[in-house]
């Protein structure tokens, strides 16, 4: 069974116009850990996938494609990298349903675009960042 | 999430990663999350709820800074 309705699939569609560069999801999964999410993740990235010719969808395996996870900096799955002209360092863990699902699309566009939706003040402040910046936001489904 | 990921993309210095509370217990035990959204800053700077954009640069660049102290 579909996880995405009609409707969402037309908003979703209906965003994705505004796609440039391909976007690369790539998933992490692994059978022996939360597996049923796993299931969940993949199928969810693929109808999401589904909706553009832009986005394409690769599956890993955080056990056995080691070093991939590792050159992504993912040590847990469920994952998602979201991956455009470049690797601009954006990760989903856990599978990504109502408020992370807006956040998946709008990370998508974003990736796809390479123009954030910033101040200029902000970018030039990003701009001089002299160090490695890691942020993590925890949220719920709901 | 908007803003990080946003700020991802400004500049190869910022990751960004969502991590789902209820399906990662053992690290959000690890960070102390009582309430989502829950943002965590270099393991240094942390808040709770949405900031605007002005106050999200200013915790970013507040652990920036942190990080550049000896």
């Amino acid at each position: 069974m579909a996880i995405l309705n009609a409707r969402d699939e037309q908003a979703v569609r209906t965003q994705f116009q505004q796609l440039d560069d391909p976007v690369k999801l790539v998933v992490f999964s692994q059978s022996l850990a939360a597996a049923d999410l796993c299931v969940e993740n993949e199928q969810l990235v693929r109808e999401v996938a589904g909706l553009s010719d832009r986005i394409s969808v690769e599956v890993l395996n955080l056990a056995i494609d080691r070093d991939r996870a590792e050159a992504y900096g993912v040590d847990q799955v469920p994952a998602v990298v979201v991956e455009g002209a470049r690797d601009y360092g954006i990760r989903f863990y856990g599978v990504p349903t109502g408020y992370e699902f807006s956040n998946l699309i709008d990370a998508i566009i974003v990736a796809s675009t390479g123009e954030p939706a910033l101040t200029d003040e902000t970018k030039a402040s990003l701009a001089a960042l002299a160090g490695p910046v890691d942020i993590k936001v925890f949220s719920t489904p709901t | 999430m908007r803003l990080a990921q946003h700020m991802a993309v400004a500049s190869d210095r910022v990751r960004a990663t969502a991590i789902e509370a209820t399906e990662f217990p053992d690290l959000s035990r690890a960070y102390r999350v009582m309430a989502v959204p829950k943002v965590v800053i270099n393991d240094r700077v942390q808040f709770e709820g949405a900031l605007p954009e002005r106050e999200f640069l200013a915790a970013v660049l507040e652990a920036a800074g942190a990080d550049a102290t000896p």
